[in-house]
């Protein structure tokens, strides 16, 4: 339909030898966005990702990659995905289950707008706040670590955690924090496929003799599995990347984020030359695995939600 | 949809089977009392640091002899004429975040928002591109992007000077996913090619297709991906802190160090005032839903 109208509309434009002309300067409107991008976006992201092949002497080198044989990166690296991992996977439950419990609520009455609006704030506005929350509540001074302490409980977890001090400074309490915006990013993400189970195969179902339990069990679940499993890729992702909740709760580098930040304001001995830069390619070497998986469940996903 | 959902029904099972028991066995929707509990018991979690923030901000002095006082103290602390140069580099970050609003939402209009409709209308085959490169920033997280834009704010500080509003260039690449996505859904439900090439065959120019056809029609996603864009870049900190920028978020991790009850006030009432942005764009779109179910 829209080749037909395109066609008659070409046609009055002028013969084909103006139309290519016309073609190629029109390009030109093309230009200032993508020198944009090329300045801002492809231009730092190739420099971060190069300057890890690169030594102090600007020599091209692989030799910085061993800077991954530190025990102290690894361990780092190890950090970040652990937590990515446990955040994600809770959250990715927690989130589906709110999701499910908004099923059949109106998608523009007060609940529904209320949920999406609080869930876009807290998963990508928050950072920084979402940890002064925190310490208000579970952090030294937080209102339920003094009720602990008034309550006669002096030497309670959130103050002294496996006796590395205070919860709320360690990977452990991060990723309590961390929940507080992955769980509102799967409502986010996951709820436009919860969405598009069709009332008709409920119907289809139960003129089969079935009933909630096994719509839920062989129609519902299997066809919200890639994108859970989808959504749980991006929570991941979410997780492994953020940097800003945990620079303002953590200034020790425990995990890589904040190991990128130490190395490029205060170079660190690890042995090997722009360390930022080796970290930088091996978070996005991880991404990009994310990302790839991601896209491979969208596809599958997609298949039921038109 | 509601009408082809309800004739399907129709056909599929008759009117009085379909308010008998069995149809009510399979209806997919949680009950009312499932819904309560899942939503008490995570609304609960969620809104007891959110109550944490409102306790800790009325707290005045210590405690004497286990017992908190409470009060506005801190509130009017804030505004105190006495403690300005304390908070100056707040109101400072604020001001700044608010210029780089100001552009970082010029950015979107004017460079993204007509390369997407350009896209759309003359190089239909370029839109994945075009989304790729929007969604190219999830992909990197701005902690590998900050070790990138160091080297390249090097070379703009020197064209332009180190000031606050350069941030926006950078933090403009940030909010491309974000700004992308309210646009390109607002494009994909309207046609745009159809509509140019309406008013293009009664007579109208390219500017007023633009003005009065074209961006009349996205106005809705327009001001969803400005709205999105504002409550990302009020809310960044990676890029400003590695650019050493004073910005809201840095200043307040800079002043929770000093005045932790100051930091958390203002925490709270940028959370809400975002929420509440958030809450018109939420408006917006069901309005609109409804507009075009009338019309």
């Amino acid at each position: 339909m829209m080749t037909v109208a395109a066609q008659p509309a070409q046609a009055t434009s002028g013969g084909v030898g103006t139309r290519s002309r016309r073609r190629s300067v029109v390009w030109v409107g093309l230009l200032p966005f993508a020198g944009y991008a090329l300045v801002f976006l492809a231009i730092p992201a190739v420099l971060a990702v190069g300057s890890g092949f690169f030594d102090n002497a600007g020599q091209f080198t692989f030799a910085n990659l061993k800077a991954f044989a530190d025990p102290s990166i690894l361990q780092q690296f190890f950090a970040s995905i652990w937590i990515a991992a446990l955040t994600a996977l809770i959250g990715a439950i927690v989130g589906a289950l709110v999701c499910f419990a908004l099923l059949g609520t109106r998608s523009d009455g007060f609940l529904r707008t209320t949920v999406d609006s609080a869930a876009s704030v807290l998963a990508q506005f928050g950072g920084v706040m979402l940890a002064f929350a925190f310490i208000a509540t579970i952090g030294v001074n937080g209102f339920i670590t003094k009720a602990l302490i008034a309550a006669g409980w002096l030497d309670n977890p959130l103050t002294s955690f496996g006796n590395n001090g205070p919860l709320i400074y360690q990977v452990a309490g991060l990723s309590v924090v961390y929940l507080y915006f992955q769980v509102p990013l799967m409502v986010l993400t996951f709820m436009p496929a919860m969405e598009g189970l069709k009332t008709t195969w409920a119907e289809a179902s139960a003129t089969l003799g079935g009933n909630r339990f096994t719509y839920w069990t062989r129609i519902g679940m299997p066809i919200l599995a890639p994108a859970f499993f989808g959504s749980l890729i991006l929570l991941f992702a979410n997780s492994f990347s953020s940097y800003a909740t945990a620079a303002a709760l953590i200034s020790r580098p425990v995990i890589t984020p904040l190991a990128i930040k130490q190395q490029l304001t205060s170079e660190t001995v690890v042995g090997v030359a722009n360390v930022a830069g080796v970290l930088a390619l091996g978070m996005v070497v991880v991404m990009i695995v994310l990302m790839v998986a991601y896209a491979a469940l969208q596809r599958r996903a997609s298949r039921w939600q038109r | 949809m509601t009408v082809a959902n309800a004739t399907t029904t129709d056909l599929i099972l008759p009117k009085p089977s379909s308010r008998g028991v069995g149809p009510r066995s399979f209806r997919v929707e949680p009950s009312r009392t499932t819904r309560t509990v899942i939503l008490g018991i995570v609304g609960i979690f969620f809104l007891v640091p959110v109550f944490g923030m409102v306790e800790f901000a009325l707290r005045v002095g210590q405690p004497v002899n286990g017992l908190q006082t409470y009060g506005f103290s801190h509130f009017v602390a804030v505004f105190d004429p006495v403690n300005s140069g304390t908070y100056s580099v707040l109101f400072q970050g604020i001001v700044n975040s608010l210029g780089i609003c100001a552009i970082t939402v010029a950015i979107v209009l004017a460079l993204l928002l007509p390369t997407m409709i350009f896209v759309e209308l003359k190089f239909p085959r370029l839109r994945r591109v075009l989304e790729f490169i929007c969604i190219i920033p999830v992909t990197i997280p701005s902690i590998v992007l900050v070790v990138g834009f160091v080297p390249v704010y090097s070379v703009v500080a020197g064209i332009f000077g180190s000031y606050p509003w350069t941030m926006a260039f950078a933090v403009g690449i940030i909010v491309l996913p974000y700004a992308y996505r309210p646009i390109a859904a607002n494009l994909a439900a309207v046609e745009v090619v159809i509509l140019s090439e309406a008013s293009r065959s009664l007579g109208a120019g390219w500017s007023s297709v633009l003005w009065r056809v074209i961006l009349p029609n996205l106005r809705r996603g327009i001001l969803a991906s400005c709205f999105i864009t504002v409550a990302v870049v009020l809310g960044e900190y990676t890029i400003a802190s590695f650019l050493s920028q004073n910005t809201f978020q840095t200043a307040l991790v800079l002043i929770q160090h000093t005045d932790p009850y100051v930091a958390v006030i203002f925490s709270l009432f940028a959370l809400l005032f975002v929420f509440v942005l958030l809450i018109l764009i939420g408006r917006l779109g069901s309005g609109g839903r409804r507009n075009r179910r009338s019309a």
